[in-house]
């Protein structure tokens, strides 16, 4: 893992507009992915990770949807403002994706093989032949065995764990730099969800590539991401690499996300969910957003904005509590 | 596939016997019989009994719909009380021109309705899609023959041009065939147009926002492939059902315009049959045209069947 941004995203600003009222689904996010490394999303339903990694690729919907503001540069390029046409060489090529949904993600009325040949021919000049070998050798990488038979087969005659492998066999056809993964195993069942992430992993070493994997399953952020970042209400609130988020988590919502993991040794039944829910994203006020449901709201934190500080060495937080470790840190400097 | 074909055309001996029945019951219980009709003023009661029992009129009627339907099954749909003329080569013949217009409508309805259709959901609420629909909205609730009056007027006071009445076959002289059924059919095609075009939007506005859209063009697939590979052929899916419903309603319902414009159709002599009280002639048009509405929704099946693999033939 080296420390080349592969994909710098700054200050983005993703808003839907329906009817006169405006959505800030994602508002002033930044955040870099490296080569070679493992990026995690994590947040609550609702708080823009779907729309931030929709953005990347352009793949909003446009009828409301509008990246108002910022920059996400490819290799050191802008991409953020490049028309559908231009970006379609750039989608499933260098930069690909895999959704929640293995069940309604591939279209039912098209054969597993062409759906990955699609692809395939679309970037590359090559034969059907040619590309129907590669087709099947994929559908082998991404542990199908019996790749020949799938290969005409419809998706509704694939499991959702094999459908999300196809899934992973498309996204990877190109040989992509980056992987964005929204969610990839939500819909599977434990075993299978382990496979895929495994899956996902070999992927990556295998191809060098990076992967943006968005959850909200903290488990799987530990058991596969190098560095975190946390989102609430369209915002990022902690930055961190894995290791330091989990053994110091500073933001109160960070906490709170930890403590609803559910432990083994503990014999509590009821988790400690956080109270309340995220608020919608036509209703953001001044000051913090997660204020109304922090243990540690003061008044202070409503009468402003707050910026994502750096508070160590790659950890930043969006949080009064650590102004002035902030402060002291920078003196002890 | 051939098991699921072979079984289908199975199902549908029940529902053409099924049919002939109801045809024959409601036929039976009209009030008022040919024997008027036949013998006009001039007709005593005992005259009248004597044609009954000629015509066979006097049978139980569970006889009389023996006599029919044993002939039907074999092919002879018996001759019309009226003239005398024996039916099946009348209903074949008959039958040539409306389908020719039914034909000739869908084909028009489906060029301007299904890609106006896609063009509305493409732009959807666009000042492009709203006329459309409103346009639409003029195609669907339009009656036939409002429309009729309509083309015809533009027709001959703005242009002078006079859409000639009465039929040439097809085999005789195509270009005037073609002429002569062209207003016609563009008649009953715009009214098709209409629904068949709110149709394609709304279900191509469905598929557009279905995940394996978004999977399309995520794969970096032009935007122009995943319209028509990825979306169309889903969205056609239900359109499909309802141009087959058409083709069936209009089979039998091109009774109007062929009245308006003197063309020799089915539905003119099963109207006039209805009139003279022709027993035999309507039943059999009838039940000719339920068979045909039975076959083409069979092939419509078939046809969702290869279109929708996730159809299991079972
Ligand atoms: N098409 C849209 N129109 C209006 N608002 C939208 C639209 N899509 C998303 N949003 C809003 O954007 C916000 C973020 O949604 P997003 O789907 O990114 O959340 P998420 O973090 O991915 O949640 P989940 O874990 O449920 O997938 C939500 O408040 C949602 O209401
Ligand atoms: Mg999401």
């Amino acid at each position: 893992m080296s420390n080349d941004p592969l994909l710098e995203v700054e200050n983005l600003k993703t808003y839907f507009f329906v009817g006169d009222q405006t959505f800030k689904a994602v508002d002033g996010v930044s955040f870099n992915i490296n080569k070679g490394e493992i990026l995690s999303i994590v947040g609550e339903s609702g708080s823009g990770k779907s729309v931030t990694s929709l953005s990347i690729l352009g793949l909003v919907q446009k009828q409301s949807g509008k990246i108002v503001d910022g920059e996400i540069r490819y290799n050191g390029k802008d991409i953020s403002k490049l028309s559908n046409k231009e970006l379609t060489s750039i989608r499933g090529k260098e930069i690909s994706m895999i959704f929640q949904e293995p069940m309604s993600s591939l279209n039912p009325v098209l054969t597993i093989g062409f759906q990955i040949i699609e692809g395939i021919r679309r970037h590359n000049k090559i034969s059907k032949r040619e590309a129907k070998k590669r087709a099947i050798e994929l559908l082998k990488q991404v542990g199908i065995a019996r790749a020949n038979e799938i290969y005409d087969d419809y998706p509704h005659q694939l499991s959702g764990g094999m459908r999300q492998r196809v899934m992973i066999a498309i996204a990877i056809s190109c040989n992509p730099n980056l992987l964005i993964a929204d969610e990839p195993t939500t819909a599977l069942d434990v075993t299978i969800q382990a496979q895929i992430l495994d899956l996902m992993k070999r992927v990556k070493d295998e191809f060098d590539s990076s992967i943006l994997l968005i959850t909200h399953d903290l488990g799987v952020v530990a058991e596969m991401a190098d560095r975190v970042v946390v989102m609430y209400a369209g915002q990022i609130v902690e930055e961190a690499p894995v290791k330091e988020l989990f053994d110091h988590p500073k933001h109160p919502y960070t906490k709170g996300l930890m403590e609803s993991i559910p432990k083994i040794d503990e014999k509590k039944k009821r988790l400690n969910q956080i109270e309340g829910v995220v608020p919608p994203s036509n209703s953001f006020t001044k000051g913090c957003r997660f204020a109304p449901r922090c243990k540690f709201a003061m008044p202070e934190c409503l009468e402003q904005d707050i910026d994502l500080e750096e508070i160590n060495k790659d950890h930043k937080v969006r949080c009064l509590l650590y102004e002035n470790e902030n402060n002291s840190s920078t003196e002890v400097n | 596939m051939y098991k699921y074909v072979i079984r289908r055309v199975f199902y549908t001996i029940p529902v053409i016997f099924g049919i002939s029945i109801v045809v024959f019951v409601i036929m039976n219980v009209i009030p008022g019989d040919i024997t008027s009709i036949i013998l006009g003023t001039e007709g005593t009661p005992e005259l009248r009994e004597q044609l009954r029992e000629n015509l066979g009129l006097n049978l139980p009627l569970y006889q009389q719909y023996w006599n029919w339907i044993s002939g039907v099954v074999v092919g002879d749909f018996g001759e019309s009380l009226r003239t005398g003329a024996p039916i099946l080569p009348e209903i074949l013949s008959r039958f040539g021109l409306t389908l020719e217009l039914t034909l000739l409508a869908s084909l028009i309805a489906w060029v301007i309705g299904i890609p106006f259709g896609i063009i509305a959901a493409i732009y959807r609420n666009t000042k492009t899609d709203i006329g459309l629909r409103i346009v639409s909205l003029f195609g669907v609730s339009v009656p036939n023959f409002a429309l009729a009056t309509i083309i015809i007027l533009v027709l001959s006071l703005g242009f002078n041009y006079f859409p000639p009445v009465g039929y040439t076959s097809l085999f005789e002289d195509p270009l005037m065939n073609l002429e002569r059924l062209f207003i016609p059919a563009l008649i009953l095609g715009v009214s098709m147009a209409g629904s068949i075009m709110r149709m394609t939007r709304s279900s191509s506005l469905e598929v557009l926002e279905q995940d394996y859209v978004r999977t399309a063009r995520a794969k970096g697939i032009k935007e122009k492939v995943v319209i028509f590979r990825h979306a169309f052929r889903n969205a056609l899916i239900p359109v499909l059902t309802m141009i087959g419903m058409q083709i069936g309603f209009l089979l039998g319902g091109t009774v109007i315009v062929e009245q308006i414009f003197s063309l020799p159709g089915l539905g003119q002599y099963i109207l006039t049959g209805i009139m003279q009280r022709d027993l035999p002639v309507v039943q059999g048009s009838i039940l000719f045209v339920a068979v045909i509405f039975v076959t083409i929704n069979l092939l419509v099946d078939i046809l969702y069947a290869y279109l929708n693999p996730r159809i299991s033939y079972d």
